[in-house]
């Protein structure tokens, strides 16, 4: 059976891994390679970084940073965070990422998704959206809108007929954050992402809000999700992914065991990349 | 030395860095005559089929590859590259493909979201080098809309579940493939392409 995903989000500025909490304050949360080595050594089913900065230079810090994560770790590799243009993608996936995820870039041109999808497969163009709860008559079906640049502009888009575009676009996947959620820890909005797996049928990635177990639980169960993004829970060692998993493999949802001893073949120790991050 | 075909379809440096991590001698290949010294040859892929087995073509590929799988020597699909080895795949058209092995590459079924994207367990229906140590219900990393449908029963030594049972790992001799990404699949990947390396 496929497995629910686990996947730690390494939020990334100026070289540094960073929290987000409703896209504004920032607290230090570690040397991003130093906690990739140790998602992966916990058994996380992917990983993704998302450069906050996305800047030109900053970009550069953080495909450097992904570079040096996936000669170590054998997951795959998600990078997110102001990719604006076909040359963004194209860059990216020459480095070292699996896929990008591409946000407000798609907002604005649209055809950044099917320029990417027909060159380099649906498989590794994932769409991201920031939705943003709009208040709608009593009895109405809930109704969100899509915000661009970090969460900080409403563009007025209805997030439903959005996510049907990004799909329609070539779009494989989709990362649903919730501005009203995002660094909350008071959960996901599984409203939102039960809405959007009832009207498409690519995998959905649920993300923000993300602060117990049960969150988690609820996301993928109620949710409908097929996948659950976390960052803080993890980067402060609140709970272990294995924590997580053993959690959820309780409840009857289906998620990969990942025991290194299980086989051993002597991998060099992941973590032998922190000592390269001085490099 | 295991050659890793660039044809053109992807980034090959994860296959290639798995190899590396496993102490084995791997090499990206370009053309055909880079690969003339390879004992093994991998063929990865990440694109539509039809793309994929166009510019196999274009490179001159075609009957390198065949003439490896003839020879015996062995010889490992990755993702497309397990759907190219069959005769036809109906994406995006009709297509046809190595013919290596008997089966055609269709669409999954209505009912599971598309592409199937994640970590899902084999089942081991026939052991061979490739799954020495592997353990029954093992779970790999896939990406894919659509699978194969072999037409030979002892051509599948391992399926997987998703909607329909199909195979995910083919082999007849020393010819192999598999659906999911074992360079991105941790240990138990690793684990995979070290017993493709020992084959010989």
């Amino acid at each position: 059976m496929l497995a629910k995903r686990i996947i730690p989000c390494l939020d990334v500025k100026g070289g540094r891994n960073v929290r987000g909490v409703k896209f504004s304050a920032d607290q230090d949360a570690g040397d991003p390679v130093e906690l990739a080595a140790r998602y992966d050594r916990e058994g996380a089913d992917e990983l993704v970084f998302y450069d906050i900065t996305a800047s030109s230079d900053g970009r550069d810090i953080v495909m450097n940073l992904v570079q040096r994560v996936s000669e170590a770790v054998f997951i795959p590799l998600t990078v997110g965070g102001g990719i604006r243009t076909y040359e963004d993608v194209r860059e990216i996936l020459k480095g070292a990422a699996d896929k990008v995820s591409i946000n407000s870039g798609a907002v604005r041109t649209p055809d950044i998704i099917r320029q990417g999808a027909e060159s380099f497969g649906s498989q590794c163009i994932v769409g991201a959206i920031d939705a943003r709860r709009i208040d709608v008559s009593a009895g109405a079906d809930p109704a969100w809108e899509i915000c661009i640049d970090g969460g900080r502009t409403g563009t007025g888009m209805d997030a439903m007929e959005w996510v049907e575009q990004l799909v329609d676009l070539g779009a494989g996947e989709l990362v649903l954050n919730s501005i009203d959620a995002d660094g909350t820890r008071d959960g996901y909005d599984l409203e939102l992402n039960r809405s959007v797996a009832q009207r498409v049928n690519v995998p959905i990635v649920a993300s923000g809000g993300c602060g117990t177990m049960d969150h988690i639980f609820e996301v993928l169960t109620d949710g409908q999700a097929s996948a659950a993004l976390a960052a803080s829970i993890f980067h402060f060692e609140i709970y272990s992914i294995p924590q997580v998993k053993a959690f959820l493999k309780e409840r009857g949802v289906i998620v990969r065991d990942y025991d290194p001893s299980l086989i051993d073949i002597g991998i060099a120790d992941p973590g032998s990349v922190t000592a390269r991050a001085e490099d | 030395m295991i050659a890793v075909i660039d044809y053109g379809m992807g980034n090959l440096r994860s296959v290639e860095k798995a190899f590396e991590h496993l102490g084995c001698d791997a090499k990206i290949v370009e053309s055909p005559d880079q690969a003339s010294e390879a004992t093994h040859l991998v063929l990865p892929g990440d694109a539509a089929f039809g793309d994929a087995m166009s510019n196999l073509r274009n490179r001159g590929w075609v009957e390198p590859i065949c003439d490896h799988v003839e020879a015996g020597k062995p010889f490992l699909g990755i993702c497309v590259g397990l759907q190219l080895m069959f005769e036809e795949s109906e994406e995006l058209g009709t297509h046809r493909g190595l013919g290596l092995l008997r089966g055609r590459v269709v669409r999954f079924p209505a009912g599971e979201r598309i592409p199937q994207i994640g970590w899902n367990q084999i089942a081991i229906k026939k052991q061979s080098t490739l799954l020495s140590g592997v353990p029954e219900g093992s779970f790999f990393y896939f990406v894919h809309s659509y699978y194969v449908d072999a037409a030979e029963a002892r051509d599948s030594l391992a399926t997987t579940e998703y909607g329909v049972d199909y195979t995910s790992i083919a082999g007849r001799d020393n010819l192999f493939g598999v659906q999911f990404h074992p360079e991105k699949s941790q240990q138990v990947g690793l684990l995979l392409l070290r017993n493709f390396a020992s084959v010989n």
